[in-house]
């Protein structure tokens, strides 16, 4: 964990630069209250803590770019941040760095339905653009369930994704624009209204860099035309291998849902408990599937899909197409992560991917080693892209037990690499995977990702030690999760 | 030690170059073809200490893309790299750079999948459509080449071999370097493979033809489409730079739409009379497939399962907007009608109406290739103005200089293509270009452009926003500038 010493006063040497921000972010644009930065000190990983050296909050883009440029003549390291949900430590402050808080840049610009696209400062809520887009009978497609607070310059650099990327993509696959202040300080245009901008496609690699090449401050995004309609279907299995059976014949069969998610009985258990969902009884799995598109294609689609269900052994299934109806299906599914979070005092989140056609093993290996470690592991995932979220529960009041949750959590981590996943899926690297790198990439891989970033950032002052190892970040240890997360536990957001 | 000898690695089959090897007209020294990504790194390796310059060619059908190559000191040839391993339950494959695209395709077929991307060129390999990056027509559902590229193994210029990605749809694990490498023309390394997302073969298709009586039409009928839920695959735009060229009298592109008539001269030099482009690819008389006259009857059972009725090819050489729907049959019908009937409601109010849409079960013959011969101008325009962009491209292009040129591309994504007949003169072209880049929001590259184009000097990149960063990735990439140098705008 990466708790540093309660830092009160401004670093001398940033001491000096107070009044330089000041002139460029005004008076109120920059805070040093110790109370204040403190308040910044940790992203929606909350154990990874570092109170910022100093604290901005620019309004315009050539406001950003004037701090960058500052920094990059000073030498000062500087850490973008945007909502402050990232799950992953990307936003953790540096205690002798600037943050640089997107948070008063939050105007959509246009909502231009001709072209399909959206233009938005970086702080822009990711739902708001969907609010905005709504009117016109359209919506941005990417939806991460942290959606109504999670800012799009934040889905930018992390290339979120949501429950419906399935089908739809994940951020990357929506810019088209990309204004950025470059680690020097350059303000750059890339790409805009027209897709497929000349040259090489920085915005395809800018996309997922999670502030390591600059900060966003201007974004594009495309606007997807609402579905004629939407079906949620509901079906509950007597085993998780059942369940996996179903994933696997909708897929094979060639349908395409825009959501397919799982959860197991120790999860279905916990939401039951939490929110009623009212699941089907006896249910050892559970299997969310959404289908959309025009009304024609759903409804020959989802024939399909409930009858292949029934092949894999499903013993109820309910389907919905009034929003009500839907949101009472998808009420379990979203409510899981913080139920679990009820049922257990503490409890680590990975975001391990693997092949879908290795998810019944991978999902038996993960039974063997919860039986064996007496470590209990509730499964709530993205089956239809192979995105696992186990949630491994512990009490962190016992003995040992936190150190033995950290291994179940790393073997599970290891077991989807050995079947050639990843290591994150959704949430990042960050601070807190960035140990995790050499297990999936060899030395030349980490060499060569480093090029790329030094092409960008020659002095390293970009959101350091993130995203690469590094030796004096690793060794430390993954994240430990107490409690429900706050956004959650305030209505703010879901957690998937 | 002779110099061939001090390019000999393990695995890798080295010869002098030929004229048949020649890039532009520059002749490399040598010709290697590494048996695998070892062998390619090792070869990588061994030119980069001796300071060689490197292309990398697959079956050589885009050498002549982007700018002309400075140097080639040796060409690296990729067709050792060909293996296909298709994960078909996992809808991925991971494939080698120097596999044919054909054989990939014919796999996934097989196996009731495919990578949704429509090829631009005939034949050629993996790595040469990635490298090249360009997407075809039915690009709206499933995004373009670069959104279905899931992980790249890469040679870099100094031999070492580079990952990034995996094989897993969704990953975030560190940077997407694969995007810098898809449309990178082999300028920062050379690519040994590619996995790539699939898709399920859709169990049907409907292409909905519809001539095109003037710019206004096609704006309204686009307007139109985008205001229902049909959601195509592709919206094509067609459109030829003389307006309405004459009826079929051509024979030439008879039996090969896509492929223009050689040059009329066998002056190299290409500055020679334009040839007129043949008619568009799904008119021609070659009865590849069956178009059927609309509207059609209300559907019945009988109709659903009914093979495509034959029907006399209706050609037409003028403007038209091809829609392309993927579905089940039953979804089908519903959303055809509701693309004719928007039609309908944007009928053109100028002039004598064209031919009403026609409604095909099958893709034309051709379908999405650019011509093989002659300059190709990309142009990205915002979508809105795709039409706009047409009808002042197609005259800057044609009418001006009397040249015959055609505009094609995706409408939605403002994703144009000027491609000149063989031949044009550099002053349609360079016209062309410059009127594009005038316009704010539009881009213009030469995607290809002929010999006498180059010679003329026409620029083919123009300014590119965020140049310097692209360089600043090439300098790190490859510091030398070794690679292919002068095909991207690297400043030197
Ligand atoms: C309850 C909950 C549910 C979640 N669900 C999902 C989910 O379903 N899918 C998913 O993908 N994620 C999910 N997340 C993770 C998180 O919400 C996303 O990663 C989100 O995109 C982060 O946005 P943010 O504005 O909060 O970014 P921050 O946390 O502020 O920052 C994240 C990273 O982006 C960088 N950054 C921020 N703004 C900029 C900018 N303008 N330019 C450059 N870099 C910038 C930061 O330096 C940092 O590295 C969830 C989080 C929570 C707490």
């Amino acid at each position: 964990m990466t708790e540093t010493a309660p830092a009160t006063r401004t670093p001398a040497a940033l001491a000096a630069l107070v009044p330089v921000l000041r002139d460029i972010c005004g008076e109120d644009g920059v805070l040093t209250d110790a109370s204040r930065r403190r308040t910044y000190e940790s992203d929606g990983l909350t154990h990874h803590r570092s109170v910022p050296g100093v604290v901005v909050l620019p309004t315009t883009a050539e406001q950003v770019a004037a701090v960058v440029r500052l920094c990059s003549d000073r030498g000062v390291p500087f850490v973008p941040r945007g909502a402050g949900t990232g799950l992953s430590a990307g936003a953790l402050p540096h205690a002798e760095g600037v943050l640089v808080v997107t948070s008063r840049m939050r105007r959509i610009i246009e909502i231009d339905v001709d072209n399909e696209c959206a233009v938005v400062e970086p702080g822009v809520a990711n739902l708001d653009v969907t609010r905005a887009a709504a009117p016109h009978g359209y919506y941005y497609a990417p939806d991460p369930s942290s959606q109504q607070v999670c800012s799009v310059g934040g889905n930018v650099a992390e290339n979120s994704g949501g429950a419906h990327c399935l089908k739809y993509g994940f951020t990357v696959n929506h810019v088209r624009g990309l204004d950025i202040v470059t680690p020097s300080g350059e303000l750059v245009s890339l790409g805009g209204r027209s897709p497929d901008a000349p040259g090489y496609d920085l915005i395809g690699a800018f996309v997922g860099s999670e502030g390591t090449l600059g900060i966003a401050t201007r974004i594009t995004v495309n606007l997807t035309r609402a579905p004629q309609k939407t079906v949620t279907l509901l079906s509950a299995f007597t085993s998780m291998d059942a369940g996996g059976r179903a994933v696997s014949s909708v897929i094979a069969a060639g349908v395409l849902p825009s959501a397919m998610e799982m959860m197991d009985a120790l999860a279905i258990e916990a939401a039951e408990k939490a929110v009623a969902c009212d699941y089907p009884q006896g249910a050892a799995a559970v299997l969310v599937v959404e289908l959309d598109g025009p009304a024609a294609e759903v409804d020959a689609q989802l024939a399909e899909v409930v009858r292949l269900c029934g092949e894999a052994g499903s013993f109820e299934t309910r389907t919905a197409s009034g929003p009500e109806e839907r949101a009472r299906i998808w009420k379990g599914r979203k409510s899981a992560f913080a139920a679990v979070g009820r049922i257990s005092p503490a409890y680590i989140v990975q975001d391990g991917v693997v092949p879908r056609t290795a998810l019944p093993e991978v999902l038996r290996r993960i039974t063997e080693l919860s039986e064996s470690s007496g470590i209990r592991v509730a499964n709530v995932f993205h089956a239809g892209d192979g995105n696992l979220h186990p949630l491994v529960l512990f009490d962190d009041t016992e003995p040992g037990a936190a150190d033995r949750a950290e291994e179940v959590s790393g073997a599970i981590l290891d077991l989807c690499i050995e079947h050639g996943g990843s290591i994150t899926g959704e949430h990042g690297v960050g601070v807190d995977k960035a140990c995790k790198m050499p297990r999936m990439y060899g030395p030349d891989d980490l060499a060569t990702f480093d090029l790329f970033r030094r092409s960008f950032d020659p002095d390293g002052i970009a959101n350091p030690d993130k995203l690469l190892p590094t030796p004096r970040l690793c060794g430390e240890r993954p994240g430990v999760r107490r409690g429900v997360h706050p956004l959650v536990e305030s209505g703010r957001a879901d957690q998937f | 030690m002779t110099p061939a000898e001090k390019l000999q690695v393990e695995g890798c089959a080295l010869r002098r170059g030929t004229a048949d090897d020649a890039v532009g007209t520059l002749v490399p020294g040598y010709v290697a073809r590494p048996a695998d990504a070892d062998a390619l790194a090792r070869i990588m390796a061994v030119s980069g200490r001796r300071g060689l310059t490197v292309v990398a060619r697959g079956h050589g059908t885009a050498m002549d893309w982007g700018g002309v190559p400075r140097s080639a000191d040796l060409v690296v040839d990729t067709g050792g790299l060909s293996w296909i391993d298709h994960i078909a339950g996992d809808l991925v494959v991971e494939v080698g750079a120097g596999t044919p695209v054909a054989d990939l395709f014919a796999v996934l077929e097989a196996a009731g999948q495919r990578l949704s991307v429509d090829p631009v060129r005939e034949g050629g390999t993996v790595g040469g459509m990635v490298a090249t990056g360009v997407s075809g027509p039915r690009r709206l559902l499933t995004g373009a080449l670069r959104d279905l590229v899931i992980g790249m193994t890469v040679v870099r210029a100094d031999g070492v071999v580079a990952r990034s990605g995996g094989r897993v749809v969704k990953n975030v694990a560190g940077y997407d370097l694969a995007k810098l490498h898809t449309g990178g023309l082999g300028t920062l390394g050379v690519i040994a493979s590619v996995a790539f997302r699939l898709h399920p073969l859709p169990p049907a298709l409907r292409v909905v033809t519809i001539p095109l009586a003037s710019r206004g039409h096609a704006e309204r009928i686009t307007a139109a489409l985008r205001a229902t839920t049909v959601v195509p695959a592709a919206v094509e735009l067609h459109w030829p730079s003389r307006l309405p060229p004459p009826p079929s009298t051509d024979a030439s592109g008879a039996t090969q739409p896509t492929r223009l008539p050689p040059p009329p001269s066998t002056d190299a030099s290409g500055a020679t009379q334009p040839t007129r482009l043949p008619p568009p690819p799904s008119t021609d008389a070659s009865g590849a497939t069956q178009p059927t006259r609309l509207p059609p009857p209300p559907p019945t059972d009988a109709d659903r399962t009914a093979p495509a009725p034959p029907s006399p090819a209706v050609p037409h050489h003028g403007p038209c907007l091809r829609v392309v729907l993927e579905g089940t049959p039953e979804g089908l019908e519903a959303r055809t009608a509701t693309v004719l009937s928007v039609l309908r409601g944007a009928a053109p109010r100028e002039g004598a109406a064209p031919p009403g849409p026609q409604v095909d079960r099958e893709l034309p013959a051709g379908w999405g290739l650019l011509p093989s011969e002659g300059t190709v101008v990309r142009v990205s325009v915002p979508p809105a103005e795709s039409a706009e962009a047409a009808e002042a491209l197609g005259a800057l292009a044609g009418r001006a200089h009397g040249t015959d040129a055609v505009v094609t591309g995706s409408v939605p994504r403002g994703a144009l293509f000027v491609s000149f007949a063989p031949g044009a003169p550099a002053g349609a072209v360079a016209d062309t270009v410059a009127g594009a880049r005038s316009r704010p929001g539009w881009s213009a590259t030469l995607l290809r452009a002929e010999p006498h184009v180059h010679a003329a000097g026409v620029d083919p990149w123009g300014e590119i926003p965020g140049l310097p960063l692209m360089r600043a990735v090439r300098d790190s990439f490859d510091p030398g500038r070794r690679l292919a140098p002068g095909r991207f705008a690297d400043g030197a």
